[in-house]
């Protein structure tokens, strides 16, 4: 880790592909930001991504990073945690990818609270498969696959971590970069599962969450008088389904992350050149 | 008198079957004598008949037989699952005095011991201990020494108290003395003892012993039978070392979460059963691709679907060696015996890392729930070598940059194989993805770069070819015109299949090949040989298939799919009878 590090030193000398105005820019210039901002360089951050057009963003930023199958990206992380506690690990994901098909990963990644941060670009749809319905999309959204609407309630990602036991619940909007900026480095900061689901418009396929609808209706809980270490009224927000708020809804102070609970703080690629120390030992227990 | 002693076990899952089983095998193993254990179990946690069967002897035992000497008998059921097995002065010892048990008709010509085994338990101390009467009895039966009966409680005991384990001991001695004093009956076994010091282990623990001395500190994994045991052994273990066990949600995560902390340079593995690894197939081609060092083991069962899950079975061959969408380079090794088991996963390792390609290991359910004695020596740790391969630190990251500057974790060399920089690496940051990419790891749809970075990854399964090792182990007659191949734990039972064919003036020539892919050349031995037999424990004869083509020829096929392995006399008589059929029909 160095002091001089910019955030443009994340940046990698390729040009993203995604369309013009689309939302996950402000969302990995943030991400970026935060990462420089909290001290990292990017020979210490390992970025995991799984499928779509959040996927593409390890290609994007300079650091380690592993792209890899739909919906697994958070297992990847936490194996590169656990591994390698030096590193700072950043997994992306969006909102299929993290609340479809890795609905399972996530609550788990949540309960396990290994010490990582999970960013999801949701912009209520599919973009990459050129506009589908996605979890977070409205009951009566319109899209090629739900004519009339998916007909079902959107999953409440925010509510999913709650009740999993999240231990930093947060929520922000791409646009907003100063906010968004200063929440994902909150989410790094925090010893645990830091989860930031970030409104990211597409701007070509959802006409109906964008970002004039976002900035009309986001509440900014640091405009009020909130206490994000009150579990009551974490779940309160949370589940007012009437609202899109930005901030740390929820953040536990006395969270311990997985590697302090197990003991791990070894880097485990260094390992002897033979058969570990007392490796015989294992051998005798069978007498 | 048998040279061996065939004993077993048997009653309902939940009667502590499997754990006196055990302590009996113990006993013998630590009283010098060779041990080969196995096991009848149904899928469920109470109820079922299970048994625990023991084979014995001073000479090593490779394989398990059809014939019980001695069987402990908890349920009247126990005796008819086994009638075909017994013969006759077989000894049957069972609790008369529970009713359920009182009418037990003892088959002709067998002897039958009603041991109040309840009662007795309960005057030493408690009706929990009746399986130990039990084993007190069948030492008096086989006059061995009960001293190694007591070495044996205090093993399984010690933690639980001084009088726990007194207490098991007078058990014993009472089921002992209760034999020796009501029964005048003059028994033919006399086991002998001898001074060797055994280990007793089963191949998941091998597996598990294997990947600590070989540097594994990652292990992710669900549960499923019978691969469990491997997560089980290094729960508790890996931890002394630096490392950790992860029980993930499902086996999805379990194989991303390897791949995650070996991406992170930790070696590191899953394990898994037939239903598992179909789960994990997704991401083969992941590790594959990133040239990720990763060691899948697969622990087969029979398939297909749940199958049966308690059930022998070799048919997950073509799934490790095809199973993924796309052409994954990979290496498929298949230990087999128990101690196989341990070295063949220290190699798995050095093969994942040296040729960064994932590496299935391609054990069974009879290998892997068999005890099998072994002189410690035969896992001597300071033979264990590791190689890590091109692994490049700072210094060396810069000759493996482009003109820019930057990393080329995909250069394409001579041999295939990458340079691989840790993350933490100074200048070595850089991308890996499922994706085609190009040499700095970056996606590419470059119809050139795509079929320089396919004949590169497939390049290194040419160079371990010629690099590697990949011989088949050879027993029987080298000279003999009768060639049968097998491969993973169908190997004991073979050598002892020889014995039996030897006696019967059959000659054999015996190649047990512990390598799928890539695989010994066998051609040679195939075109030198009048009659081939190929032993495998499928329905299909996968590996037969994959023989008949690299040799261009048909070959004979000994099957066995009914969930049960192969017994060594049981072998022999098959390989008769198929020498003695004419032709192979197509």
């Amino acid at each position: 880790m160095s002091s001089d590090v910019r955030f443009t030193d994340f940046k990698s000398d390729k040009q993203p592909t995604w369309c013009p105005g689309c939302g996950d820019f402000g969302t990995m210039n943030g991400m970026m930001k935060a990462l420089a901002n909290t001290g990292n360089d990017p020979d210490n951050t390992f970025v995991v991504a799984g499928i779509g057009c959040s996927g593409k963003i390890g290609t994007y930023m300079h650091s380690y990073a592993l792209h890899g199958v739909h919906g697994r990206a958070l297992p990847v992380g936490t194996g590169v945690k656990l591994a390698n506690p030096d590193l700072e690990v950043m997994v992306a994901g969006g909102d299929g990818d993290g609340y479809s098909i890795g609905a399972g990963h996530f609550i788990h990644a949540v309960r396990r609270n290994v010490d990582m941060t999970y960013v999801v670009m949701d912009n209520r749809i599919y973009g990459l498969t050129k506009g589908q319905a996605s979890p977070t999309s409205r009951e009566d959204f319109e899209t090629s696959t739900t004519p009339e609407g998916p007909k079902q309630p959107p999953v409440n990602p925010l509510a999913l971590a709650l009740s999993a036991g999240g231990s930093f619940i947060a929520q922000s909007f791409s646009t907003d970069a100063q906010r968004h900026t200063e929440i994902v480095q909150k989410a790094i900061e925090h010893d645990g599962f830091g989860f930031v689901n970030v409104f990211s418009p597409c701007v070509t396929f959802n006409d109906v969450d964008t970002y004039d609808y976002f900035r009309d209706s986001i509440v900014d809980l640091a405009d009020e008088d909130y206490d994000p270490t009150d579990r009551e009224a974490a779940k309160e927000k949370i589940l007012d389904a009437d609202k899109e708020y930005q901030g740390i809804l929820y953040q536990n102070e006395e969270s311990v992350p997985y590697s302090d609970l197990h003991g791990l703080d070894s880097n485990m690629a260094d390992i002897p050149d033979g058969a570990p120390e007392g490796a015989m030992d294992l051998v005798r227990e069978f007498y | 008198m048998p040279d061996d002693l065939n004993w077993a076990i048997g009653g309902e899952a939940g009667d502590g079957i499997d754990s006196t089983g055990k302590i009996f095998a113990q006993a013998l193993s630590r009283a010098g004598r060779h041990v080969f254990t196995s096991k009848d179990f149904a899928s469920r946690i109470r109820g079922g008949y299970t048994a625990y069967k023991i084979r014995s002897s001073v000479d090593r035992v490779e394989s398990v037989v059809d014939r019980l000497d001695i069987l402990v008998a908890l349920t009247e059921r126990t005796i008819d699952e086994n009638l075909d097995e017994l013969h006759e002065g077989s000894v049957i010892i069972y609790d008369g005095e529970r009713t359920e048990m009182e009418d037990v008709e003892v088959p002709e010509g067998m002897i039958g011991l009603s041991v109040p085994l309840q009662r007795l338990a309960e005057e030493a101390g408690g009706a929990i201990m009746q399986n130990i009467v039990a084993l007190g009895a069948a030492c008096e039966v086989t006059n061995f020494p009960i001293e190694n009966l007591d070495s044996a409680l205090e093993k399984k005991f010690g933690a639980k108290g001084e009088s726990i384990v007194e207490n098991n001991k007078e058990a014993a001695r009472k089921g002992q003395e209760f034999v020796d004093e009501e029964y005048d009956h003059e028994f033919d076994y006399d086991l002998e003892t001898t001074d060797s010091d055994y280990v007793l282990l089963n191949g998941d623990q091998a597996i598990g012993m294997g990947a600590i001395a070989a540097g594994c500190r990652f292990y992710a994994g669900y549960p499923i039978t019978p691969a469990t045991d491997v997560m089980e052994y290094l729960t508790g273990r890996i931890e002394q070392f630096g490392g950790e066990v992860v029980q993930a949600e499902d086996e999805l995560s379990a194989i991303n979460m390897a791949l995650g902390a070996a991406r992170a340079g930790a070696r590191s593995m899953t394990a898994t059963s037939g239903p598992g690894i179909d789960l994990m197939t997704e991401t083969f081609g992941l590790v594959a691709t990133s040239e990720t060092p990763l060691v899948i083991a697969d622990v087969m069962r029979s398939g297909p679907s749940t199958g049966m899950p308690t059930k022998q079975e070799q048919g997950d061959l073509n799934m490790t060696l095809y199973g993924g969408h796309g052409e994954i380079p990979r290496f498929v090794v298949a230990p087999t015996n128990v101690a196989e088991c341990f070295h063949k996963t220290v190699e798995a390792f050095n093969l994942a890392e040296k040729y960064q390609t994932p590496v299935f290991l391609l054990a069974d359910l009879s290998m892997a729930v068999t005890e099998q004695t072994f002189e410690p020596e035969t896992f001597d740790m300071d033979a264990v070598e590791i190689d890590r391969g091109k692994v490049v630190d700072e210094d060396e990251v810069e000759a493996w940059t482009d003109e820019k500057g930057r990393f080329q974790p995909h250069f394409s060399t001579a041999d295939g194989v990458s340079p691989r920089a840790f993350p933490g690496t100074t200048d070595g940051a850089h991308m890996s993805t499922g994706l085609e990419h190009n040499s700095l790891g970056r996606r590419t749809e470059d119809t050139d770069v795509r079929v320089e970075q396919v004949d590169k990854r497939n390049r290194k399964v040419e160079t371990a070819r010629e690099e590697e090792d990949w011989e088949p182990r050879e027993f029987g007659d080298p000279d003999s015109d009768n060639l049968v191949i097998s491969w993973g734990s169908n190997e004991g039972a073979m050598r002892e299949a020889l014995e039996f064919l030897d006696e019967d003036g059959v000659d054999v020539r015996f190649l047990s090949v512990p390598y799928i892919f890539p695989r010994p050349d066998l051609g040679d031995e195939i075109e030198a040989a009048d009659e081939v037999i190929v032993v495998e424990c499928n329905a299909t004869g996968q590996f037969a298939d994959l023989l008949e083509h690299d040799a261009l020829t048909r070959v004979k096929r000994v099957n066995k799919y009914n969930g049960v392995r192969f017994k060594a006399d049981e072998l022999a008589n098959e390989i008769k009878e198929s020498l003695q059929t004419e032709e192979v029909t197509a």
